[in-house]
């Protein structure tokens, strides 16, 4: 028990935040992530896990509960947006480092991350050069710069086509297995669940709750068609239609 | 190279011919020279200005009040619209006040600053200080407001205060607009510099302007016109310089390459 604890690296109890008068947001949320983890929070649009997200953050407050961010020293969650968010003014280097007071002296720091992404040739292109992809992997680079002792992804390949996508997902595990990076995923994307996580937090209903906890214990990197993932695929999917379906007497005539 | 000068040469015809035009009109007679020299007049009386030297005090003194003016202008423009454009208490305590006082047609100023300050420097340069302000004070206040709150976000993720929040993201967020924003006050200078001129100087292209019309020698209005379309062209290429060379990372039509 002891030593279970001491691996929690973030910790959520019943973390409520309520918009429209209760109707939007999400209650009730308990989960604990452990160093090393991949947790995913998949759920429908409106489910309230972006708002989850960005309580993580910081960015927003939760009405009640608590969050707890341990790890060592001061440093807190990474936030990798929707969008790439870059700084337009600044070359891709300069945004890798933009969390740092002093950025001139870590330029080995962004080659090390640049590398990682793949984008060691691009470090003194602008953000307009860049495509979305590209760009995405500079966002990448920048919340790993900063080394986040959880990195926190909110929907980060929704607007990427599928190729793209995958590729980004593909590189998303690659920087795991290099540092171990903990992180926790929003997504709406159950493949990309499957694909990349170790604990999917299935969130349903309106405000949203956890509907389920879904573990996954194939090794990484997996293959996109292995049949236990498809069997999973069903199972999320049925949960989420069940939760649904309330909401569908109202749109079905 | 080829392609720049056959722009500069396409945009020289329309003036060519016009002074072509007037020079021959002016010589044939066509014109009466007291009310319009011909063109080689006028070179040639801003020749004489040089030689004698009062061209430079002129054109040191009027580029010296709008240079003051523009300065003070934006600098007060710069504090108070960072501050009304970040604070909204600063907003709503200040952006009424002075969208009142931007509805005073600013030379309506003239005759009290007159009475304050005489007839010396300060009035002029206040007054020319007022017309820089409102246009830069107004661009600011836009440009702040409107940076992305998403970009303001990610320095919230890194836990930025308010100070870094504004050096890091709003300034460089909102350098266009500060940017259109002074280029368009100092065009506003240089119109004030002329009011303020006009109406009560010794020195200055302004003054030019009057001694013209007072000793009937329209060459000198028009070279001090031709002074003053010069100045101000010049002036504002400097800041158009500026404004591309820091602006070089807008993904927008004039980058497109």
């Amino acid at each position: 028990m002891l030593s279970k604890e001491v691996n929690d690296l973030l910790t959520v109890k019943k973390a409520s935040k309520l918009f429209k008068d209760g109707a939007a947001g999400f209650k009730d949320i308990t989960f604990t992530v452990q160093k090393g983890e991949i947790i995913g929070i998949l759920g429908t649009s409106g489910c309230g896990k972006s708002t989850l997200l960005r309580v993580l953050s910081g960015l927003d407050q939760s009405d009640s509960g608590t969050i707890h961010l341990g790890g060592e020293g001061q440093r807190g969650a990474g936030v990798i947006f929707q969008e790439p968010r870059l700084m337009p003014w600044l070359s891709v280097e300069d945004n890798v480092l933009f969390g740092f007071k002093n950025p001139s002296k870590y330029r080995s720091q962004a080659a090390h991350y640049l590398s990682l992404v793949g984008l060691s040739e691009f470090s003194r292109a602008l953000p307009r050069d860049l495509s979305g992809g590209m760009a995405q992997r500079t966002a990448i680079a920048r919340a790993l710069a900063a080394k986040p002792s959880v990195l926190l992804l909110d929907e980060p390949f929704s607007a990427l086509d599928a190729f793209t996508k995958m590729q980004l997902q593909d590189l998303l595990l690659d920087i795991w297995q290099e540092e171990k990076t903990t992180m926790v995923m929003v997504t709406h994307d159950i493949d990309e669940a499957l694909h990349v996580c170790d604990r999917i937090l299935v969130m349903s209903g309106q405000p949203g709750e956890i509907a389920a906890e879904i573990k996954i214990s194939q090794p990484k990197p997996r293959s996109r068609s292995d049949l236990t993932l498809t069997a999973h695929k069903e199972k999320i999917f049925s949960i989420l239609q069940d939760s649904n379906a309330g909401l569908q007497k109202y749109s079905v005539r | 190279m080829k392609n720049k000068l056959n722009l500069i040469g396409l945009g020289l015809i329309l003036p060519v011919l016009l002074i072509t035009i007037w020079e021959a009109a002016a010589r044939f007679g066509l014109i009466e020279s007291y009310l319009l020299p011909a063109p080689s007049t006028v070179v040639v009386s801003v020749v004489e200005m040089a030689q004698d030297g009062s061209l430079w005090t002129h054109v040191s003194i009027t580029l010296y009040r709008v240079g003051a003016g523009f300065l003070i202008g934006t600098a007060a423009a710069l504090l108070i619209g960072a501050a009304v454009g970040y604070f909204k208490q600063a907003e709503r305590l200040l952006d009424p006040i002075l969208q009142a006082f931007r509805s005073i047609p600013s030379l309506a100023w003239v005759p009290l600053f007159l009475l304050w300050m005489g007839i010396g420097e300060p009035s002029k340069v206040t007054l020319i200080a007022v017309g820089v302000f409102f246009p830069v004070y107004l661009n600011i206040v836009s440009g702040i407001q409107g940076v992305d709150r998403k970009l303001i976000e990610v320095g919230k993720v890194y836990n930025f205060n308010s100070l870094q929040l504004v050096r890091r993201i709003i300034l460089p967020a909102s350098l266009p607009s500060f940017l259109v924003g002074i280029r368009s006050g100092l065009g506003l200078g240089w119109m004030f510099v002329v009011a303020a001129e006009l109406l009560g100087a010794s020195e200055g292209l302004g003054y030019l302007l009057v001694l013209g019309q007072n000793t009937s020698s329209p060459e000198l209005i028009i070279a001090s016109i031709i002074l003053f379309a010069g100045l101000g062209k010049g002036t504002d290429s400097l800041l158009k310089g500026i404004e591309s060379r820091s602006l070089r990372w807008q993904d927008n039509l004039q980058n497109a390459k």
